[in-house]
C-alpha cells in the first residue's frame, strides 16, 4: 500500500515545489465549505508554490492558484510522500 | 416565517410580464470575467445599487436581444451556492425567488475544473441554463484545448465559448440566449447524481421535511443543503419543523456530520468525468506567465518593495495632476461660480448672499474639488483590481495586517486612506468578509489624510521651527499607532477577536480592460456625487448658518456660543473657545479650520495669523490642537460614505463616538504630558 510510506503533516509544513495529497482538515463549517468548493477535497493533489516558513502560502489545486493564511494551512492536514526526507522542523 | 423570507422582493419586473421580455440572471464564481460580459451587454444601460438589507452591490441592466428587452441582473460572485458568504445567498435566493427566464453562467476554460463546482449546483437548481466558456485565449496560452461541443454534449445545456475581454464569442451566446428564450433550444441539463452511499440518507431526511417545505424550495435540494451543513437552511428548517421532527432530522444529520465532504467530493469527481473528455490537451507543466511574475511580485521582500513603488506612483500621480487640477477647480470654477452668484445677488439681503455664495456653493465646490484626487485613486484602484494585482498586495500584506485581526486585503483602502479618506471607506467593498470590512470602514478615518496633513502644515512651523518635520512625523505615527490600537480593541469588542479566514484566489495576471475601469471609475464617482454630494451639501449650508446667525458675526454666532458652552471640555485639552470653534467648523473640510481662525482674529493676510496664534496659544496647545484635528471625527464626505458602505446610521454613531473619545483622550493625554515636560 502506498498510504503506509506516506507522512501526514499540515500543509503549512511542505516545503515549496513539493506537491502532497490532501488528508483532512477541521477548520470550522464556513472555511470547511470554502475550502471545499475551493477544491480541496480528501485526495486531491496540491502543489505548494510558494512557502517561505513565515506567513501566508501560496498553492496550486486543481489548477488554481490560492493563498491561505499560515493558520488556515496549518489546519489542512495532507500526506507527503516518504522518499522527501528534507523535513521542515 | 423565517430568515429566509424576510429579504424584501427585489426590484419589481418593470418591463411588463413575460412575452416581450425576459429576465436573465448572470452567475459565476470571482475572477471569471463575469462583470465584463454584464458591461458588454449593458454598457452605460445599468444601475447600479445594492442588494436590499446587504452591503453587497447589485448591477442590473437592460439591453435589446432582437426585439425582446432583455433585464439582465449581474449576480454577486459565488465559488458555491452554499450559505458561506452574502454573496452565495443573494446568489441562490435570486434564482430561487425570482425565478430568472434564463441564468448563464460564465465559467473560465483556465479554471474549468473548479468553475464547474457552481455548474454542478446551478444545474441541481433545476433553472434554464447556458454556459459561457470565457477566457478560451487565456486557457490557450496555458497550454489548454477543450471541445465546446463535447462539454455540450455531456452537461445537457449549450457552451459557448468567448473572450468576454475582446467581445469574442458574445454574438454567438446571445444567438444561442436567444433560441432557448424562444423556445427553439431546450436544454436537458444533467446534474451530478447523488452517491449511491447517501442516496439513502438523502430521501429519509426528504421524507421527514418535504409536508412543511414553503413554496420555492425543491426538497431535495434543502435536504443536500442540510447535509451539506448550509447556517440558513438548517436555520429555516429548524424554525418550520416541528421539535421532533427536527430531533429526527438532526439526528441523521449529527451521524453524517462529514457528509460536506463527501458532496463536494461527488461533484468533483462529476466534474472529472464531464471534463476528462472535452479537454483534449491538459496544462503541460510549462512555466506561465503568472508564476514568473508572482516570483517577484510575491517574494516577501520585492514583493513589498514593488507595491512601495507602485503606491509612490500612485501620489505622484496625485500630486502632479490631481492637486493642480483640485486647485484650478477651486479657483477658476468655484471661484467663478462665487463671483457670478454675487454679482447677481448684489441687490438681495446679505444674509442670502451669504448662504448662496459662501454655504451652497462653498459645499458645491468642496464636493467638486474632491473629484480629481478622487478620480485617481479610483482608476488606480481599479486597474490594480482589474490585472489581478491586487490580490499579490494583499498577499504580501498579511503578515503585517495580521495585528490588527484584519487580513491582506484591508491594507489598500487603508493606503488610499493617506490621500483622502473618502476612497479608503469606498474601497473597502474588495474586502469579502463583513467583519473585517466593517472593521477596516471603522478604522480608516485614522489614516492622516492630505487635508488634515495641510493643517498640520500650516501651524507645525509656527509653533516648532525647525523642528516641525519631527512633529509632523510623529503626528503621523501617533496616528497610525491610535488606527493599530484601536483596530485591535475594536477587533475585541466587537468580533471578539475572531479574524476572518485568508482564503482567496490568486487570479491569472491578464492585460486591463479599459472598458470595465472605466465603468467602475464612472460609477463610484457618481455614486459619490449623487449621495455624498447630496449630506455633504445640507450640512455645508447647516454649518454656515450656524457661524452666520443670529447677527451675521462669527464671534456671536450660534457656533460660538456652542464654542463657549463646551469650553471647559476644550480646556482639558488646553483649547479656548475660538480652538473649540476651529475645530467644529474642520467638520465640513478639515482645511476650514486654518480660514476659521483666520477669522476669529481678525486678520486679513495670512501671514499675520501665525504670529497672532504664535502669541495666543503655548506649543503645548497648539500640538495638542494638532493631535486633537488628527483623531478628531472625520469630514462630512467620509462621514457621508461611511453611512453608504456601512448601510446604518448604528456604525456612523459608533465610529463618531470613537473618534470623539478617541481625540478628546490623546488631545488631553497630550497637552497634559506636553506641559509636565515644559513646553
Amino acid at each position: 500500500m502506498i498510504a503506509s510510506t506516506r507522512l501526514v503533516v499540515p500543509l503549512s509544513e511542505v516545503p515549496p515545489g513539493e506537491r502532497a495529497w490532501v488528508h483532512s482538515f477541521h477548520a470550522g463549517r464556513v472555511i470547511e465549505n470554502r475550502l471545499a468548493s475551493l477544491g480541496f477535497t480528501p485526495g486531491v493533489a496540491v502543489e505548494i508554490v510558494q512557502n517561505y516558513g513565515r506567513g501566508p502560502l501560496i498553492v496550486t489545486v486543481r489548477g488554481t492558484r490560492v493563498a491561505l493564511g499560515r493558520g488556515e494551512a496549518a489546519k489542512i492536514l495532507v500526506e507527503r510522500s516518504e522518499q522527501d526526507d528534507d523535513q521542515i522542523s | 416565517m423565517t430568515k429566509f423570507h424576510e429579504l424584501p422582493p427585489l426590484a419589481p419586473p418593470q418591463v411588463g410580464s413575460k412575452g416581450g421580455s425576459a429576465l436573465i440572471a448572470l452567475a459565476g464564481q470571482p475572477n471569471m470575467g463575469k462583470s465584463t460580459l454584464f458591461n458588454l451587454l449593458t454598457g452605460l444601460n445599468q444601475h447600479v445599487g445594492n442588494w436590499p438589507g446587504k452591503t453587497v452591490e447589485r448591477r442590473e441592466g437592460r439591453f435589446d436581444l432582437k426585439g425582446r428587452l432583455v433585464r439582465i441582473v449581474d449576480l454577486p460572485g459565488a465559488y458555491s451556492l452554499t450559505a458561506n458568504s452574502p454573496e452565495e445567498i443573494i446568489a441562490r435566493e435570486f434564482i430561487l425567488l425570482e425565478k430568472p427566464d434564463l441564468v448563464i453562467a460564465v465559467v473560465s476554460a483556465a479554471h474549468l475544473e473548479r468553475s464547474l463546482y457552481l455548474v454542478a449546483e446551478l444545474l441541481a437548481l433545476g433553472t434554464p441554463l447556458v454556459i459561457g466558456l470565457n477566457m478560451m485565449d487565456v486557457a490557450e496560452r496555458e497550454g489548454i484545448r477543450i471541445e465546446p461541443h463535447v462539454l455540450e454534449a455531456a452537461l445537457g445545456v449549450p457552451v459557448v465559448p468567448m473572450v468576454a475581454a475582446k467581445a469574442w464569442g458574445v454574438r454567438d451566446l446571445l444567438d444561442v440566449v436567444e433560441e432557448v428564450l424562444a423556445g427553439k433550444r431546450i436544454p436537458t441539463p444533467r446534474p451530478p447524481e447523488i452517491r449511491p452511499d447517501h442516496a439513502r440518507v438523502l430521501s429519509e431526511i426528504q421524507t421527514l421535511i418535504s409536508s412543511y417545505l414553503a413554496h420555492p424550495y425543491p426538497a431535495d435540494w434543502v435536504a443536500l443543503k442540510l447535509l451539506e451543513g448550509d447556517s440558513e437552511v438548517t436555520h429555516m428548517i429548524r424554525e418550520t419543523l416541528p421539535a421532533e421532527k427536527w430531533e429526527r432530522v438532526h439526528e441523521i444529520l449529527r451521524a453524517h456530520d462529514d457528509a460536506f465532504l463527501a458532496v463536494a467530493s461527488g461533484r468533483y469527481e462529476w466534474i472529472g468525468r464531464m471534463v476528462r473528455a472535452a479537454i483534449t490537451r491538459p496544462r503541460v507543466g510549462q512555466i506561465g506567465l503568472t508564476e514568473r511574475l508572482d516570483r517577484w511580485a510575491a517574494h516577501p521582500l520585492w514583493g513589498l518593495l514593488l507595491l512601495a513603488g507602485i503606491l509612490g506612483l500612485v501620489f505622484w500621480l496625485t500630486f502632479t495632476v490631481g492637486t493642480p487640477l483640485q486647485d484650478w477647480l477651486e479657483r477658476a470654477v468655484v471661484g467663478m461660480l462665487a463671483g457670478w452668484a454675487s454679482e447677481a445677488l448684489a441687490g438681495a439681503p446679505f444674509w442670502i448672499q451669504g448662504l448662496i455664495v459662501d454655504g451652497l456653493i462653498g459645499g458645491v465646490g468642496s464636493v467638486l474639488t474632491f473629484l480629481p484626487v478622487l478620480v485617481i485613486f479610483f482608476a488606480a484602484f481599479a486597474l490594480l483590481e482589474d490585472v489581478g494585482y491586487m490580490a499579490r498586495a494583499a498577499y504580501v500584506m498579511d503578515n503585517l495586517m495580521h495585528l490588527m485581526g484584519l487580513h491582506g486585503k484591508s491594507f489598500l483602502p487603508l493606503f488610499l486612506g493617506f490621500g483622502c479618506n473618502v476612497p479608503a471607506v469606498m474601497g473597502t467593498r474588495v474586502i469579502d468578509s463583513w467583519p473585517a470590512r466593517l472593521l477596516t470602514i471603522l478604522i480608516a478615518p485614522l489614516v492622516p489624510c492630505t487635508a488634515r496633513m495641510a493643517v498640520v502644515a500650516f501651524i507645525a512651523p509656527a509653533f516648532f521651527g525647525t523642528n516641525a518635520v519631527w512633529v509632523t512625523w510623529g503626528l503621523v505615527l501617533f496616528s497610525l499607532l491610535a488606527l493599530v490600537l484601536s483596530g485591535t480593541l475594536l477587533n475585541r469588542l466587537l468580533f471578539k477577536g475572531q479574524r476572518s479566514a485568508f482564503i482567496m484566489e490568486m487570479p491569472l495576471y491578464h492585460l486591463p480592460n479599459l472598458r470595465t475601469i472605466g465603468l467602475l471609475v464612472w460609477q463610484r464617482s457618481l455614486a459619490f456625487v449623487k449621495k455624498a454630494g447630496t449630506a455633504i451639501l445640507l450640512m455645508a449650508v447647516l454649518v454656515w448658518l450656524l457661524s452666520y446667525l443670529p447677527n451675521g458675526d462669527l464671534n456671536t454666532s450660534y457656533l460660538a456660543r456652542f464654542g463657549h458652552l463646551i469650553g471647559p471640555l476644550g480646556r482639558w485639552m488646553g483649547f479656548d473657545w475660538r480652538l473649540t470653534v476651529a475645530l467644529l467648523t474642520s467638520f465640513p473640510a478639515k482645511e476650514n479650520a486654518i480660514a476659521t481662525l483666520g477669522i476669529l482674529f481678525g486678520v486679513s493676510p495670512e501671514a499675520g495669523l501665525t504670529d497672532l496664534l504664535t502669541a495666543a496659544y503655548s506649543p503645548a496647545a497648539a500640538l495638542s490642537f494638532l493631535t486633537v484635528t488628527m483623531l478628531f471625527i472625520p469630514c462630512l464626505a467620509t462621514v457621508a460614505v461611511i453611512k453608504q458602505e456601512a448601510g446604518s446610521w448604528r456604525w456612523v454613531a459608533v465610529s463618531l463616538a470613537l473618534f470623539l473619545v478617541l481625540s478628546f483622550l490623546g488631545g488631553a493625554a497630550v497637552y497634559h504630558l506636553a506641559r509636565w515636560v515644559g513646553m
